[in-house]
Order: structure tokens, then sequence, then C-alpha cells
């Protein structure tokens, strides 16, 4: 227990200090580019997102939801030895499910958004479960098969939403508004936050976390998922049925990315599939969230939302002569930086070995070892 | 026949990036480091030679001034590469996390720096590189008209680049030694071989064919840059394993997927293919959905470096 209470420790620390570097780098661009607004401008980035009170703190947890869900997709995949790139194409054919409900099923009244955020949640489910099948059955590399599985559902979704009528907004170049009813309800977020545009959304993104967390570590389920990570063959032998395991990574994967894709596009705050021939960012950003997170899924919970705040508050970078890619750089740096996770964990490591050697050697002084 | 040639050249300035680039994928595997960083690195190489290309319009233009844009690309991609070459060689990084780290960095960067410097994103460049037809070899009949009109020098030396990773990869006592440290890199170190020199030769030349690729995609097919190569590197990625980390296949899948894609870019200009009244988003996806289907095929005995992605440690038995 106290081995283990360390470990989660090491990746905290490797964390912060991934952060640490980003921002010195972000600093130090700033002070290159523009040496006079450097300082105010790195404030704004820090604190930008707090101008507005409770509002902004909302807008900070609405940012927040659907990366802490990619997020969630891509840590958890990770922990069973998945490295799903393809949140971005599971994240815009869930979308695509639950527009789809939102524009077609118009009369099923009060639970018709319950419906919509289902129909994501089963559309990533299925477009994740392919990288799952060929990796079982066929040893395809999941990454491969990730990243053209984005680019064929990125297509397959504007394809259907342009050539489909009822779907098709055609003077905007968009799909049309779902009917209110498809709206998330704001689950009394509205009274804590005024004026912003958090939802229900963002509970559900904090109790999928839960739950995530709950199958790794609670259950015999998420124990042989992670087994069939650390070693397919032992697990095989083990009696686990790896093939099985495989695939229902994958499909939860990228059940959890549809579901932030019908979140945002359920939100009611304006946000349609554009028909334009670009990867959905959200599913990338789900990747530096998880690695930021360290693949916990309360970690991620976190990163989820510090990412969110720093892209809040590069929004306000505006009023200086500084463009918001800033923050992508930052975020780029601290990931970067996160990937030397292992070499800080040997250093803490070996640092903490010498603390305790040196204290042993004291406690049996008399004994003279070195 | 006119379309003929249309389609072969317009197939070529697709085929010619993801060739290069996939071959510069291809020295980083077979050194056993996973370079999933192309995309990034393409880039970053199209950014600083576009942005030199801009820059020296009033004084430059011509093959002259593509040749120097060639090598600042390069130089640009093996450095940015050898940032991904110290995560995974030096710290033993996981090389997929230090690899998106640099294709989430390449395009911010560029961006925060063309607005700096010039106030838009958008970087523009005059095309005054296109060889309408090469001196004696165009007039030859067919022959010409395919290969030596409306074409481009970075044309010539991607397939220069191909017979001459050919040669260096399976002719070359450095090839042999590049190869051994992708597959067995223990044994490699036992018989001499430097692993970590060998890993970063190999990291650093695909950093600067990717650099390469990056300019090479951009000049013949647009006349200005917008921060993004539009998932080559990842398209590079696919062509790879598509070509089983071999050079002739990997042209062969370059290929490929340049005529699909020169399909996919044209075919409404062209008669018998827009009769057939297949939509333009099939043409679009066919590539991706090939490779999946291809990637069923080949997957169960795959070719790949064995010790690709694994963090060489000296000490580890």
């Amino acid at each position: 227990m106290k081995n283990r209470k360390q470990i989660d420790f090491t990746g905290a620390i490797s964390s912060i200090f991934a952060i640490f570097i980003g921002l010195l780098v972000g600093l130090i661009v700033l002070m290159l580019s523009n040496y006079r607004q450097a300082l105010p401008g790195f404030f704004t980035i820090l604190t930008g997102s707090l101008t507005h009170g409770m509002k902004g703190v909302g807008q900070v947890f609405y940012y927040a939801t659907p990366i802490i869900l990619t997020g969630l997709s891509v840590g958890f995949a990770f922990k069973t030895g998945l490295f799903n790139i393809g949140a971005s194409g599971q994240f815009i054919v869930g979308a695509f499910g639950a527009v789809y409900v939102g524009i077609m099923f118009k009369n099923i009244g009060s639970v018709h958004w319950i419906i919509a955020v289902l129909a994501s949640v089963l559309f990533g489910a299925i477009w994740g479960s392919v990288p799952g099948i060929l990796k079982a059955y066929f040893n395809v590399n999941e990454v491969i098969a990730s990243i053209m599985m984005n680019y064929i559902g990125m297509y397959a979704v504007n394809w259907t939403v342009k050539g489909y009528k009822p779907l098709f907004n055609n003077l905007r170049n968009e799909s049309k508004n779902v009917a209110a009813t498809a709206e998330i309800p704001r689950m009394g977020l509205d009274s804590l936050f005024p004026g912003s545009s958090v939802n229900g959304g963002f509970i559900i993104a904090v109790i999928t976390a839960i739950i995530i967390f709950i199958i790794l570590n609670k259950t015999t389920f998420g124990y042989e998922l992670k087994a069939v990570g650390y070693n397919r063959n032992a697990s095989k032998y083990a009696g686990i049925n790896e093939k099985k395991s495989i695939i229902l990574s994958m499909t939860i994967a990228g059940a959890v990315s549809g579901l932030a894709g019908g979140l945002l596009y359920l939100a009611g705050t304006g946000k349609h599939i554009e028909i334009v021939d670009k990867l959905a960012p959200e599913g990338f950003n789900g990747i530096s969230v998880a690695l930021l997170g360290v693949c916990h899924p309360i970690g991620i919970l976190f990163a989820g939302i510090f990412i969110a705040y720093l892209t809040a508050g590069g929004f306000y970078l505006q009023l200086f002569e500084f463009s918001t890619e800033i923050i992508d750089i930052i975020i780029a740096v601290i990931i970067y930086f996160s990937a030397f996770a292992l070499i800080v964990k040997t250093l803490i490591a070996k640092y903490s070995k010498r603390k305790h050697s040196k204290g042993s050697i004291k406690s049996s002084g008399s004994e003279g070892g070195i | 026949m006119s379309v003929v040639y249309f389609i072969f050249q317009q197939t070529m300035f697709f085929a010619i990036p993801l060739l290069i680039v996939a071959l510069g994928g291809m020295f980083s595997e077979r050194s056993g480091v996973v370079n999933i960083a192309l995309e990034g690195i393409m880039t970053m190489g199209a950014f600083t030679s576009i942005l030199f290309l801009n820059l020296s319009a009033d004084s430059l233009s011509g093959q002259g001034q593509l040749l120097i844009a060639i090598v600042i690309a390069m130089v640009t991609g093996s450095m940015f590469s050898a940032l991904h070459a110290y995560a995974a060689i030096n710290m033993k990084a996981d090389q997929t996390i230090s690899g998106t780290a640099l294709n989430m960095f390449a395009p911010a960067f560029a961006i925060f720096i063309a607005r700096i410097i010039q106030g838009v994103q958008q970087i523009q460049f005059a095309n005054t590189f296109r060889i309408d037809a090469v001196p004696i070899l165009g007039s030859i009949p067919f022959i010409g008209d395919l290969f030596f009109k409306n074409t481009y020098i970075t044309t010539f030396i991607g397939i220069a680049i191909l017979v001459l990773a050919t040669i260096v990869l399976y002719k070359t006592k450095f090839g042999l030694r590049l190869r051994a440290c992708g597959e067995h890199p223990h044994a490699a170190d036992a018989a001499g071989i430097n692993v970590y020199r060998m890993q970063y030769a190999g990291v650093l030349i695909s950093g600067a064919l990717a650099g390469l690729g990056g300019l090479v995609f951009v000049v013949p097919t647009s006349t200005n840059f917008n921060a993004t190569v539009s998932g080559y590197g990842f398209l590079a990625l696919a062509v790879l394993i598509f070509g089983q980390w071999k050079p002739v296949k990997i042209m062969g899948a370059s290929l490929f997927f340049g005529l699909t894609k020169a399909v996919a870019a044209s075919y409404s200009g062209i008669p018998f293919l827009s009769n057939l009244g297949i939509p333009s988003y099939l043409f679009k996806m066919i590539p991706y959905i090939a490779t999946l289907v291809v990637l069923i095929f080949t997957s169960k005995n795959s070719m790949a470096p064995r010790a690709s992605g694994v963090p060489y440690d000296k000490g580890q038995r």
C-alpha cells in the first residue's frame, strides 16, 4: 500500500515538473517575441480565465468537458496497452450519432437528450471497436488503423451530413440545429456559474472519470484488461480471453470519445458539424490531457481542467500582440517533458533510495558497512 | 491521351512527397526508433523553407532559390527531429509521446512565428519553379510527355533519393549496421556497433527527408503555406507500413496513394470518371480504406523491424 502511494506521487511530480518547464518555455518565447508585453501576457495566460469570476470558471468547465472525455478515452486505452490516436474519428462519429438523433427524433419528449447522448456513445463505440477487432484478429497495428479510421470517419460524417437533406444547412455549410429537447439540461450548474455555457455534460464527464477509475482499479474485468496490456501471451496463458479484452478496451475507449462528441454538439452553444476536411482537434487534445494526467482517471480530470484553464486564459491574449498558439506551444512542451517521466521517476527513486540507505547506515552505524 | 498525362503528373505531385517522407520514416524505424512525428517535422521543414521563399522573393527566383530552400528544409527537419532523437534515445522516453508533442508543437510554432513576422499565418510565395519542358528529354514522344513536361525538379530529387536510399540501406556498411540496430540492438552492440550513434543517424536522416517532404508537398500544389501539411505525415506512416519498410515497395505504395489522391482531387475534370457518378467523398476515402484492407492481409507476418519502438538500454539483458 505504501509502495503504491509512492508511485502515484512520482507521477504527479513528473507532471508538475513538465508543467513548470512548459510554462518557462512559454515565458521565454513571449520574451523573445516581444519582451515589453511578455510579463503581462504571461500573467494573462495564468489568470485570464478568472477575470469574469464564476462565469469564467464555468467556461473553463465547459471547455474541459470534451477534452476530459477524450483524455479518459486515450488514457483508458493506454492503461490497457493500446495507443488510441483515433479519438478524433470516434469523437466526430459520436457527434454525428448525437446530432442525427437530435435532429430526426423530434417527438420523444424529455428523454430526447438521453437517447441522443446514448447514440453518441454507441456510434463512438462502433468506430472504436474496428481497430480493436483488427488488432485482435489480424494483428494490425492499432495506431495506424486508428489514424485511418480518423480520416474515414471524418469523410463519412461530412458525406452523410452533406448528402442527407434533413441534416444539412445549405446556407452555412454545416449541420442543422438539434431540437431544443435534445440539448443537455443545465443540471443546476447555470445558477452556480451564471452566464457561462457549462451544462450537465461536465457532471457526466466527472461521473465517467469515476466509473473508469472503478473499472480499472476495483474490478476483475479491469484487471484483465490491464494484464493483457502488460503481456498478451502471459494473460492468454493465465486464462484471459485476450482477443475479447483488446476489442472491449478499444470499444470502451471509442464509446467515451463518442460521448465527448455527443456532449459538445448537444451543448446548445451553437456548435454544428462543419463540412470541412479537417480532423477534430478535441481528439488530439485528449492525447495531451491523458499524458499530462499520467493516464490516471482522476489525474486526467484535473489535467483536462488545467488545459482548459490555459486555453481559456489564452483567449484574453488577443489584448496583446500575441496569438493564442502560444498555448499550444506550452502544452506541446509540457507533453514533451512528460515523456521524460521515466527518467524523472528513476531520479526520484535513486534519490529516495540513497536517502533510505543513508538512514539505514546511520541506524546500523556500528557494524560499519561501507 | 492528354488525360493520362495529366493524371500522371498530378499523381507525381502527391506521390513524391509521400515517397520522400516514408523513406525518411524507414531510416528511423529501421534503426529502431518509431517516428510518429513525421507530420510535425514536415510542417517545420515547409515552414522555414517557404518563409525563405517568401523573404527572398525580391532577390532570388527559379531553380536556384528552390535548391537553397531544399537545403533549409532538410536542415530544419533534422534539427527538429533531434528533439525526438534526444527524448527517444538519451531519455528513453515513450516514442509515441515525444512524437505527439512534436506534432503538436510544429503548427503552433509556425503560426505563432508567422504572425509575429508578417501579421498573418498564411505565408505566400511565388511559384517560379515549374519546368514546362526539360530541354531535349521533353521532346521524346510519350516518355517526354510523361516525365519531362510540366514537372518540378523535386520530382527528380525524389527519385534520386529512392535510388540512394536503396543503395545505402542494402549495399553499404552503414545500412547493414542501421538495420542490425533495428532488429537486435544488443547483438549489434556486442559486434562493436555504437547503437546510440546509429539511432541518432536514423532519426536525423528521417528528419531531413521529412523536412524536405514538407516543402515538396507544398510547392507544386499551392501558392501559400498555412501551417499544415494536411495529414501527409500520417499518410506517409501508412505508406511506410503498406510498403513493409522496404524502399521499392514504399515507392509502389506511394504511387498507389498518389494516384487515388490525384483522382480524388481532379476526377471532376475527367469525363470518364465524372460520368461514373461516384461521389467525391468516396474517392477521398479510398486511400484510407485500401490501407486498412491491405493491413489486414499483411499484418499477420509483419516485416516490422523487431526492436522498433523499444528504447535501447545497454544494461538490459
